[in-house]
């Protein structure tokens, strides 16, 4: 074995060492929460097998659980958030980047910033006393025409799909919208000075800026979407809690978050608990499985551009 | 320095007495919310009369009540629903159940147009929670409210969206006076609801009632009194239609003392007697009948006369119906069971 170029020297050991131990912390907590999701909900998976994932019934009376409409509320609520908050959280990004001047650039990023330090529980009280009033308006004045459409049938509740996504969607913009920022400015200068220098206008060399920078940009939102999908206290006080599949924005849903910190503590039987603990495991499995393909996404984007001559990754690390 | 000396002195000193106080150590409980206020009272009363007994309590909800009491992690439980037979099987030695308070739960509503005072029939809370009767102006509320002015709006029904011991006790009535609720439905602390959405505790629950046009929803007759909502009557067994108060509670548990089983495991929703409130039930203490920790024991005992006797007093004030004395009696004769030595 050839010795290394630099000698060892103990405290380059320690480092190496050291840091590779804390490294490894994270990876064996991720397996050991999986494991651990799965030996405590053991006797769900035992008694229903795959028929968790596709039982439409939560029924702790009888003892028949499934986790369905769980599943869905949890997508649809995040996907919509996601829908809403994108274009805003990229206006945000790209006017705090591109176009503001800095002494308002500063109190907007300072803002934007404090909206993700607002505690859940209270955007959840906001929600109730003014968001669910609101969206109860709107629903109540939607025309006739509208209604016979699936996305909008049902009676105006307030409290439902739209108000949960709405509220998710607030909630998201800080994180996204920080990161487009942070991945717009490491754009390199040149790049924006070249497009001038062709002669293009400000927006086509925005656009330019935002193409370099498409791999950071679909991070920043699927950061967004990985927190969408666990949030629990906001979504859970204006969702409606209830375990019904719709494609209606009127009706009350339920989320898979919500479900486990409404139903744990008076969870009777051993049964029960474990399901409720599989839900768990069934949202560890599928913020994996989104976190596994965003990555895919964002790799195979990295290689289209490393074919191209010029282009660097340089903004790999910020996705 | 002699300052210093002096100040470690003292110190040790309280550290000697303390040591001295919780020679015993404190004794621990988990278990329902629906009587924490009224325990956290009781134990914080007590203490002020034995200054030697301390009692902490964890207001983590029946089911963890249950199961903690059940490994012997906690001293005692408590739980608003009692143990089916399966829960007191698994659990490590004997469990006793002690009636501690009584409460009462009552169908809340909002509907603007109506003044005056709704009445209920059992059957009817039944299919309005089924979803089956959705206008306000239905032909089964108005055949009960004769004379009130009913709106054509929609029926919004609230529930609770976690498990509770209220939703057991709103259901257990149900149960028992619809077919229908009892088949499809059934009784538990968490149901599979037919209609409406759910609201977490009962501030969301009344919350949720008093912001919505049109809704109804239940909860303890504690949180609709200190939150000035308007609670329907509720037709009792004997086809009256009686008004949730302290005294109609009471007086469904004293209908229901003449048939206590000796475990104290019973239901008195839809109780006999003209002035019984039909939607009420006890909340149950849970005690080993042979603890480890007898000096523990004999504190508890020593706690639970106190409470069943003297301890009644703070109930009316606080929300809480009053145990009759018959049941009382039967519990401190029951008290006697538990081993201290």
């Amino acid at each position: 074995m050839p010795r290394s170029r630099i000698a060892v020297r103990p405290d380059e050991v320690l480092f190496r060492v050291g840091t590779g131990i804390f490294a490894s912390i994270l990876v064996v907590g991720v397996l050991a929460i999986g494991f651990e999701l799965y030996r405590q909900s053991r006797l769900s998976i035992h008694e229903f097998g795959w028929q968790f994932w596709q039982t439409d019934t939560w029924d702790p009376v009888s003892g028949q659980f499934g986790a369905r409409p769980f599943i869905w509320g949890t997508l649809y609520s995040s996907i919509l958030a996601i829908v809403i908050s994108t274009p805003i959280a990229l206006g945000i990004a790209i006017y705090i980047s591109e176009l503001a001047p800095a002494w308002l650039s500063t109190p907007l990023v300072f803002l934007t910033e404090l909206l993700a330090a607002i505690p859940s529980i209270v955007y959840g009280l906001w929600g109730v006393f003014v968001l669910v009033p609101a969206v109860r308006q709107l629903q109540a004045a939607t025309p006739a025409a509208l209604k016979s459409l699936p996305f909008f049938t049902g009676p105006p509740l307030g409290i439902g799909m739209l108000s949960a996504a709405l509220i998710l969607a607030i909630m998201i913009i800080p994180f996204s919208s920080s990161i487009a920022r942070e991945v717009l400015r490491a754009v390199p200068q040149a790049q924006r000075e070249g497009a001038y220098a062709l002669g293009a206008t400000r927006w086509e060399a925005i656009r330019m800026a935002l193409f370099y920078a498409r791999t950071g940009i679909v991070g920043a939102v699927m950061l967004g979407f990985g927190r969408a999908l666990g949030e629990t206290m906001a979504v859970t006080m204006v969702i409606g809690n209830t375990p019904r599949i719709s494609w209606s924005l009127f009706a009350p849903q339920h989320t898979m978050s919500a479900v486990i910190a409404n139903e744990f503590s008076e969870a009777t039987s051993d049964l029960y608990l474990h399901s409720l603990i599989e839900i768990g495991l069934v949202l560890f499995v599928i913020t994996l499985i989104i976190n596994v393909i965003s990555r895919l996404f964002i790799w195979s984007m990295g290689r289209q551009r490393r074919t191209r001559p010029r282009a660097e990754p340089v903004l790999k690390a910020a996705a | 320095m002699k300052l210093w000396k002096r100040a470690s002195l003292a110190a040790g000193a309280v550290l000697v007495a303390g040591a001295a106080l919780s020679a015993q150590g404190i004794i621990n409980g988990a278990g329902a919310t629906f009587p924490n206020p009224i325990y956290q009272k009781w134990f914080a009363e007590y203490n002020k009369l034995h200054g030697d007994v301390r009692i902490n309590y964890q207001p983590v909800g029946s089911g963890g009540g249950i199961q903690q009491v059940s490994k012997r992690t906690v001293f005692f439980g408590a739980t608003d629903g009692p143990m089916t037979n399966e829960q007191l099987l698994a659990a490590d030695g004997k469990l006793l159940h002690f009636p501690t308070v009584l409460g009462g739960v009552v169908p809340i509503f909002n509907v603007p147009e109506v003044k005056s005072e709704l009445k209920f029939t059992g059957p009817l809370l039944a299919d309005i929670f089924l979803g089956k009767v959705t206008k306000w102006n239905d032909p089964a509320i108005a055949k009960v409210n004769a004379g009130v002015q009913l709106p054509a709006s929609d029926i919004v029904v609230v529930h609770r969206s976690e498990g509770s011991g209220t939703t057991y006790i709103f259901a257990d009535f149900l149960a028992k006076v619809s077919p229908e609720w009892k088949s499809k439905v059934g009784v538990n602390n968490a149901l599979n609801w037919p209609a409406g959405i759910g609201s977490k505790g009962s501030d969301g629950v009344t919350g949720q009632v008093k912001s919505t046009p049109g809704a109804i929803g239940y909860t303890e007759l504690t949180y609709a009194l200190t939150n000035k909502i308007a609670f329907g009557a509720v037709e009792n067994k004997a086809g009256k239609f009686v008004k949730a108060s302290t005294d109609s509670v009471t007086a469904a548990a004293a209908a229901a003392a003449t048939k206590m089983p000796a475990d104290f495991r019973v239901s008195i929703t839809n109780a006999e007697g003209d002035a019984a409130y039909p939607i009420a039930s006890f909340t149950w203490l849970l005690l080993y009948e042979s603890p480890a920790d007898k000096a523990q024991a004999k504190s508890m005992v020593g706690f639970m006369n106190w409470a069943l006797t003297d301890g009644q007093k703070f109930a009316p004030e606080m929300g809480y119906a009053p145990l009759p004395k018959a049941v009382v009696d039967l519990e401190l004769k029951a008290l006697e069971k538990i081993k201290t030595q």
